[in-house]
Parts: structure tokens; C-alpha cells; sequence
């Protein structure tokens, strides 16, 4: 996609010089330079940066907690309580972990939705998008571990009831379980390899981000209207447009981030977390972080034993299943068409699904039992579990059924012919019949 | 890698030298917007120097460290002659009952021929010619001395040796002969008692 | 000496049994558990400080009532200076507790005043004496009690404050006290606080609601004692972004304009 330039003049000799024999000032030029950008990405374009912005500061930040924290179950939980008193600066660096772990995962969120809307994961941009949900499997094992780390109540319970998950597993489960311990329950062993973990996938994400920005680069970005650019009129140089807009929507981010840093820095945490752990007394009631709660909600689903697939063993594919089945999403929707402002029935069936997410969140935070609400109304008449079982069933039958079938029968609206064109005011554009390069077929070039 | 191309852009390419890709529409024009983007640049860069310093200070003791100031000690039981280590901010503090023949040795070393001139009375509280308090770390790379206890050679002026590279210590805590530049430094300490100090 | 101990560790043990038991039948007869009403804090809003002077009071109430029961593990008597006690003022209340120390050169424990640097003396020498002495329930540590606890100072506050006799129909369990702000209505902390209990050198009236008000204004700040400093930073910072926002989006719409 990027467009062979002429090799960049330098006019430092020292960069010069080093770009002869290690070209990495004319690699950078190429990716973040001059690089073609579509020119009508809108702010949903910046968080994939955000997200790699938030990957570098929990990486800082955790390094230097770590060179106080002591992962060992006698003094895991007083270490941070002395990161937060006694270190210079600890409080503060262990906030912006803290919440950071939140807001990496709000822009990695926004970034996955927006993508689902534009349809950036069909032709060719398949394994960019699969590298992409590898990144979030990754992160939600570096965050489940790291919540481990302060070594509280919710810490102790959390990482004992999902462990015993992989109790599930027919046969072997039980020596599963063990060997993920180290023991035979939770203890001291278990902390030891979380906080090796949990410092060692950070910078495997990083090498999978790599990857993933490899793969953006050889099919470039996607746009709103999911159309291909056909040439320079349709596209802007990366730098300075795009690391401008990038860089503002950040600071925006930040805002909103180092608001609840310094003014609710424990606003998303659980105030059970504050009790060291006590391996013989459970909470009334374990929920994992926000970021967990629609899947924790589809664990918790399935209720019933199915076939010869206990309710255990089922409800841990179904959370499974629920993230894996994002590999399959490029060929699950058939649509020719990729974003979803052409797709008049899809672009409902986004939102719908979208809503469907977010009252699984809120299932996954009520007690089983409890009567579902939401926003404060409660609704008597049906319990959490079985609103959890309903909306498990569409997420499923969202990427199971409707896609595959909105992409046959749904007609797409016109497309416009270009991007240049879509970008021009009203009165100048032409509707028109399927331009070549509009749909996501595997373009020969990639 | 690249968040940093993205988050500190202006700054980054302004390092490269890199000539901006775009053409300039007026003179006017491009020096305004010059000066908002160095402005902004120099904005970012404050704010990531900013969370820097937190980061580097994060490193520097903290208050519990600094706290563990002061340690007491009992000097009833030692000897003339007779010396104790203890432990004072995670470092060895030599305490030496000396004796008179010590003392007179220390007090009639030359000025000039130390390499780090200190008159012996510099380096004792309260008139209490016979205590010796010092930091027994070596102050050329950080080894223990010996000469704390019986049969430890106690170097070529009575004092201390350090075995590491050789660097002798006279009755007084002073360097001698060696490589290190400095004494051996006394804590800041007093007599809450009569045989009892507090150091720190 | 060995036999006593044994015999402690064992009735200690059976304490401990019977707590975990009891907290388990509390957890289950928790019935509707009653939101404590919102107070106006000092602490609140994004100027929010804490009182000083409330704090001050609040941890004389710490020492002379909760401290016989509640260890704070995570504070050390230095840490009171956060509050407003001068060094001089702290190393004296420090000297008023004795605290462990040793061994010394003949191998034995001794008893010392504590230093600054020294932590909270524990009242308890483990879980299990604890929890001997309060027939069987383990008076939890208080050092970040105010935020372990959802509703945080509203909660203490009610709750230090909320003992009544019980309603009809509830039959209290033996050495139990029913305050319907605990979860399951019944506490075996009895309420402890009392009209004129501690006498403050400030002249402040020592009224029941009063000590509630300063011991909880202590708990707060024992637990979230940087809370000032980053409430003064988070200003600066927010400004600081907020500048930076404006500054960016004046770069990108100057960048931006020769697109259109």
C-alpha cells in the first residue's frame, strides 16, 4: 500500500550516516512519515495509538513498582501499602497503574468496536484483526494476573475461582489446576508465577504489537466509508496530520484519565481489595474487574448441563468461545460491503449488539440471584442469570447467524466513488453503482 | 517503539531534521504555525519530563528508609582495646574502646603527611577521648575493613585493613597508606548516657 | 511456660473456628443491610483537605479507645506528622508506647519506648490472642479500614455511632450488639465510644457524635494519607492537559486547514 518513495534526504550527517548502515530514520520516514493515511479517519483512528501510548505507560509505571513490590503472601499486600505511604511518589505511580489497567482496556475497547462498525477486519485486513484479538487475550491474562499482585480479598478470590475453571477440563482438570497452583490451592507459589507472568507477557504484547502494526502497514488503514484510496487524493501524509490528531486525542485521553487518577483513583476497584487476603473467609459476592464482567457474566450463563458437556465445563468454553470466536469474525460476515455506514441493517444490529455488551457487564456485577437491573431500575420479573443466559445467546447468535446472513440478503447503500469524493460537500456528490476496490476482496497488490 | 513517533511527533521529527512533506501555502502562515507546534512540543516535553522525575525519584529512599535514622547502643561492656560493629542504616559502625596508647598515637600522627588531614580531636564527641565511632565501610570501593576483632590484622597503624586493596587505617579511622582518598567517617551520634550512645 | 502455651494455642484455635463460623452464619443472615447517610466531609470534592485538627482529635480517640483492640499495622507513629503533629510532638507520643525490641546481647526480647520510625503497637501478639480476647471475632486492622469498606466514612461513621437496642423479633447471639448499619444487623464490637470518654485539649466538646466524627476523619487520612497532596496535584495536572489540549487542537486545526 505505502508508495515507494525516493530515499529521504537527511540533512544531519550523523543521521546519515546511520541510516547508510541501519536504516531505521528512512523506515520511520516510510511508516510514520510519509506514510498514506486515508484522509477522512475520523478521532475513532486514534486509539489505536492511545492504546499503544497506555501499553508503554503500564509498562513504566509497573517496572518501577516493581522495584518496591514483593510478591511473597507475607508481605505482598504490606509492600503496596507501602508503595502507597513511604515510596516517593508511590501513590501516584500505583494509581496510574492501577486505573491505567482501565483505561488501556477502555481504548482498547473503543478500538475493537470501531473496528466491528467499519468493518476493519474483512479482506484484506483478516490477520491484522487476529493478531489484534491475540493482544486482547494477552492482555486479559497480564491484567487477571496483575490484579492477583496486591494480594487482597477479591485478588485471592478472584484467582481461586478462575483457576478452578480449568478444573473443568475433562480428565486431567484437577492436575491442571495443581500445576497452574503450584500447590494445592492458592498460596504463595501461585503469587510467585503471577508477578513473573505478569512481567513477562507485557513485553510479549509488545512484540505482538509489533506484528500487528507490521500488518497495518502492508494494507494501511481503513477508513469510514471502507473504501480502498485509489491514490494520493485520497490519502494524507501520517506526519503531521495524523501524529497531530493522534497526539490531541491523546492529551484528550489523559483528561479524562488523570481524572480519575487524582480525583477517584479507586472509583473502578473493589473496596474489598483493601482487606489483605484471608484464605479461609470468601467475600458474599467475587466480581472481577469492569473489563471482565461480560464475560465473567457468559462464565456464570450456563446453568444447565448440555449433552454430555456439564454446566461448568460449559460455561467455560462459552467465555472462551466468546473472545476465540472473534478469529473467525473476517469469514463469519459475508457482507461485500465494509463499513457499516453503507450497511442500513447491520449498522442496527452493531448497536444492538454494542447494548447487548453492556447489559452483560451489568450482569456480570449483580449476584446471580439478584433481580436484573440496570441504571437503578430494577426489573423484578427476571434475574440476572436468565437476562445473562438471553444475552449470551444473541452475542453467539450475533457472529454465528446474523452475520453470515445480513451479508446475503442486506442491500448495501450506493458507495461513493472515492474517498475524496465522500469528503466533498453534499451537493458535489455523485451516488453510483459499486465501484471496483469498494469491496473487501483480497487486493492483488497485498 | 512507535507510540513515542506518535505522542512526541513534532519533537521527533524536529530531532531528525526531517523537512516537513507538505508545501507551505504563506510565509505568514508557516511561521505561526511553527510557533504553535514548538510551543506544543515543548508542552509535551514538559509533561513527559514531568512524570519522568516522579518515576526516577520513585528510586531515590523512602520515608521508612529514611526514617530508620537512629540506633542506640550500649557501651558498658567493652574493654579498653576491645571494639563492636554494629548496624546503623544497613551499614557497620566500628565503636572501639581505646586504649591510652591508642589515643596518643592517634593524637601525634602528623597533619601533614595524612591524606586526608584531620586532627583526632575532630573526630570525637563530647571529650570522650576513649570512644571511637566510625562508618566501617572503606571509602575506596566499599569493602569492610578488618581490625574489629582479636587475631584480624589491624594494618601497619593500628587501626583497621582493608584487605580489598590494601588500604590502612590508623587508630583514629584515618586513611594512612592505600588507595582510599578519605577517612572513615564519623556518624553524627551523642552520649544520651554515660555508656550509651545514640547514633543518627 | 511450653504447656500454658499450648493450651492458649489451642483455645485460640477453637476461637478461631468458632469466628469463621460465626462470620459465615452472619454473612448468611445478612438481611438488608442499611446505607449509611451521606456527610459532608472536608475531604470531598476535588479542594477538598482534610481537617487537621479533627484528625488530630480523631487519633487521641484511636488511642485511648479502638487502640486496645485494633491493631494499624501500616502506620508508623512518624506518619503523624501527615496530620499536623510537629517531629518534637510525635517522638513524644511515640515514647508513650512500649514497644518490642531486641534481642539483645544476651539473647532476650525487651520493652523499649517506641521511636517515630517504630510502627503502631499491636495490642494482640497474633490473630489467634485476638481473637481469644474477643470471643472469637478478629477486630479487624484499621489502617485502610475507610477504604475497605463500600460507603467508606459514611459507613464507619453510621456505624460507630448506630448501636440501638434491637427490634422486636431479633434475638441477639451471645456477646453480640445489634447496629443495623453492620452487615447482618449483629457486631461483637460493643459501642465502645461514650459521652465525655477521652478529654480534648482543644476544648472541643467530646460528644459521642463528635469522637465518631474525628476517629473517622483520622481513618480516612490513615488510610488515604497522600489524599491532599494528589488532590493539589491533580489540579496542576488537569490544568496543565487542559492547556496542553487547547494548544494541540490549535496545531491540528492550523495543520488541518490546508486539507479542505
Amino acid at each position: 500500500m505505502a508508495h515507494a518513495s525516493p530515499p529521504p534526504a537527511f540533512k544531519n550527517p550523523m543521521v546519515r550516516w546511520i541510516d547508510s548502515r541501519l536504516p531505521v530514520f528512512t523506515l520511520m520516514q516510510k511508516e510514520y512519515g510519509v506514510f498514506p493515511m486515508p484522509r477522512n479517519a475520523n478521532y475513532f483512528w486514534n486509539f489505536g495509538a492511545i492504546a499503544m501510548v497506555m501499553l508503554m505507560v503500564m509498562i513504566v509505571t509497573g517496572i518501577f513498582l516493581s522495584m518496591h513490590y514483593t510478591p511473597h503472601v507475607d508481605h505482598a499486600f504490606n509492600s503496596v501499602e507501602r508503595i502507597m505511604r513511604d515510596v516517593n511518589y508511590g501513590w501516584l505511580m500505583r494509581y496510574v497503574h492501577m486505573n491505567g489497567a482501565s483505561f488501556f482496556f477502555i481504548a482498547v475497547y473503543i478500538h475493537i468496536f470501531r473496528g466491528l462498525y467499519y468493518g476493519s477486519y474483512k479482506a484484506p485486513r483478516e490477520l491484522l484483526w487476529m493478531l489484534g484479538v491475540v493482544i486482547l487475550l494477552l492482555m486479559m491474562a497480564t491484567a487477571f494476573m496483575g490484579y492477583v499482585l496486591p494480594w487482597g480479598q477479591m485478588s485471592f478470590w478472584g484467582v481461586t475461582v478462575i483457576t478452578n475453571l480449568f478444573s473443568a477440563i475433562p480428565m486431567v482438570g484437577d492436575s491442571v489446576v495443581t500445576w497452574l497452583w503450584g500447590g494445592f490451592a492458592v498460596e504463595n507459589a501461585t503469587l510467585n508465577r503471577f508477578f513473573s507472568l505478569h512481567y513477562l507477557l507485557p513485553f510479549v504484547i509488545v512484540g505482538v504489537v509489533f506484528l500487528h502494526v507490521a500488518a497495518l502497514h502492508v494494507t494501511g488503514s481503513n477508513n469510514p466509508t471502507g473504501i480502498d484510496p485509489k491514490g494520493p487524493q485520497d490519502t494524507l501524509p501520517f506526519h503531521p496530520y495524523f501524529t497531530i490528531k493522534d497526539t490531541f486525542g491523546l492529551v484528550v485521553f489523559l483528561l479524562i484519565y488523570c481524572g480519575f487518577v487524582f480525583f477517584a483513583p479507586n472509583f473502578m476497584g473493589h473496596p474489598d481489595n483493601y482487606i489483605p487476603a484471608q484464605p479461609l473467609v470468601t467475600p458474599a459476592h467475587i466480581v472481577p474487574e469492569w473489563y471482565f464482567l461480560p464475560f465473567y457474566a457468559m462464565l456464570r450463563a450456563i446453568t444447565f448441563d448440555f449433552l454430555f458437556i456439564e454446566a461448568k465445563l460449559g460455561g467455560v468454553i462459552v467465555m472462551f468461545a466468546s473472545v476465540f470466536i472473534l478469529f473467525l469474525l473476517p469469514w463469519l460476515d459475508t457482507s461485500r460491503v465494509r463499513s457499516a455506514r453503507f450497511r442500513p441493517i447491520y449498522k442496527w444490529f452493531f448497536w444492538v449488539l454494542f447494548v447487548n455488551v453492556l447489559i452483560l457487564g451489568q450482569v456480570g456485577a449483580l449476584a446471580a440471584d439478584d433481580p436484573f437491573e440496570m441504571f437503578g431500575i430494577s426489573f423484578g420479573f427476571i434475574s440476572a442469570t436468565t437476562v445473562g443466559q438471553i444475552c449470551t445467546f444473541y452475542y453467539f447468535f450475533h457472529f454465528l447467524v446474523l452475520l453470515p446472513l445480513l451479508g446475503k440478503f442486506e442491500t448495501p447503500l450506493p458507495l461513493p466513488r472515492s474517498i475524496h469524493e465522500s469528503v466533498l460537500p453534499k451537493g458535489a456528490r455523485g451516488g453510483g453503482p459499486l465501484p471496483a476496490g469498494a469491496a473487501a476482496k483480497p487486493m492483488g497488490k497485498a | 517503539m512507535t507510540d513515542t513517533t506518535q505522542a512526541a511527533g513534532p519533537v521527533a521529527g524536529q530531532a531528525a531534521g526531517e523537512p516537513a512533506p507538505e508545501a507551505e501555502t504563506a510565509e505568514d502562515g508557516a511561521t505561526r504555525r511553527d510557533f504553535l507546534m514548538l510551543t506544543a512540543a515543548a508542552t509535551g516535553a514538559v509533561g513527559v519530563a514531568g512524570f519522568g522525575w516522579a518515576l526516577v525519584d520513585m528510586m531515590n529512599p523512602a520515608a521508612d528508609t529514611l526514617a530508620l535514622a537512629t540506633t542506640e547502643v550500649d557501651l558498658s561492656g567493652v574493654e579498653p582495646g576491645q571494639a563492636i560493629t554494629v548496624m546503623w542504616r544497613g551499614k557497620p559502625v566500628f565503636i572501639r574502646h581505646r586504649t591510652n596508647g591508642e589515643i596518643m598515637s592517634a593524637e601525634a600522627a602528623n597533619l601533614d603527611d595524612l591524606p586526608d588531614p584531620e586532627p583526632d580531636s575532630a573526630r570525637i564527641v563530647g571529650g570522650r577521648t576513649e570512644w571511637l565511632v566510625v562508618v566501617g565501610v572503606c571509602t575506596h570501593l566499599g569493602c569492610i575493613p578488618l581490625g574489629q576483632r582479636s587475631g584480624d590484622s589491624q594494618g601497619d597503624f593500628g587501626g583497621w585493613f582493608c584487605p580489598c586493596h590494601g588500604s590502612h587505617y590508623d587508630t583514629s579511622g584515618r586513611i594512612r597508606r592505600g588507595p582510599a582518598p578519605d577517612n572513615l567517617p564519623v556518624p553524627e551520634y551523642q552520649f544520651v548516657e554515660d555508656l550509651r550512645i545514640r547514633i543518627g | 511456660m511450653p504447656m500454658t502455651t499450648a493450651v492458649l494455642r489451642t483455645l485460640a484455635l477453637v476461637g478461631a473456628v468458632a469466628g469463621v463460623l460465626g462470620l459465615a452464619t452472619t454473612a448468611h443472615a445478612a438481611g438488608e443491610t442499611v446505607t449509611p447517610p451521606n456527610q459532608n466531609w472536608s475531604w470531598e470534592g476535588p479542594f477538598g483537605t482534610y481537617d487537621r485538627a479533627a484528625a488530630q482529635r480523631g487519633f487521641l480517640v484511636y488511642k485511648q479507645v479502638c487502640s486496645s483492640c485494633h491493631s494499624m499495622e501500616q502506620l508508623d507513629y512518624r506518619h503523624l506528622t501527615g496530620i499536623g503533629f510537629s517531629e518534637a510532638e510525635v517522638s513524644a507520643l511515640a515514647a508513650g508506647f512500649l514497644v518490642v525490641d531486641g534481642p539483645d546481647e544476651n539473647g532476650d526480647m525487651f520493652r523499649r519506648p517506641a521511636l517515630p520510625s517504630d510502627g503502631f503497637t499491636n495490642p494482640y501478639e497474633n490473630e489467634q490472642m485476638a481473637r481469644l480476647a474477643n470471643n472469637g471475632s478478629l477486630p479487624p486492622d484499621l489502617s485502610v479500614i475507610a477504604k475497605a469498606r463500600e460507603y467508606g466514612a459514611d459507613y464507619l461513621y453510621a456505624l460507630l455511632i448506630g448501636y440501638e437496642d434491637p427490634p422486636e423479633g431479633v434475638e441477639l447471639r451471645a456477646g453480640m450488639h445489634y447496629n443495623r448499619y453492620f452487615s447482618g444487623g449483629q457486631i461483637a464490637m460493643p459501642s465502645m465510644i461514650v459521652d465525655g470518654g477521652v478529654e480534648y485539649i482543644d476544648g472541643t466538646e467530646p460528644f459521642v457524635n463528635q469522637q465518631a466524627w474525628d476517629v473517622t476523619t483520622f481513618m480516612m487520612w490513615a488510610a488515604e494519607p497522600h489524599m491532599d497532596r494528589r488532590k493539589e496535584m491533580g489540579v496542576m495536572v488537569i490544568g496543565f492537559l487542559a492547556v496542553f489540549a487547547v494548544l494541540m487542537w490549535l496545531v491540528k486545526r492550523r495543520v488541518w486547514s490546508d486539507t479542505h
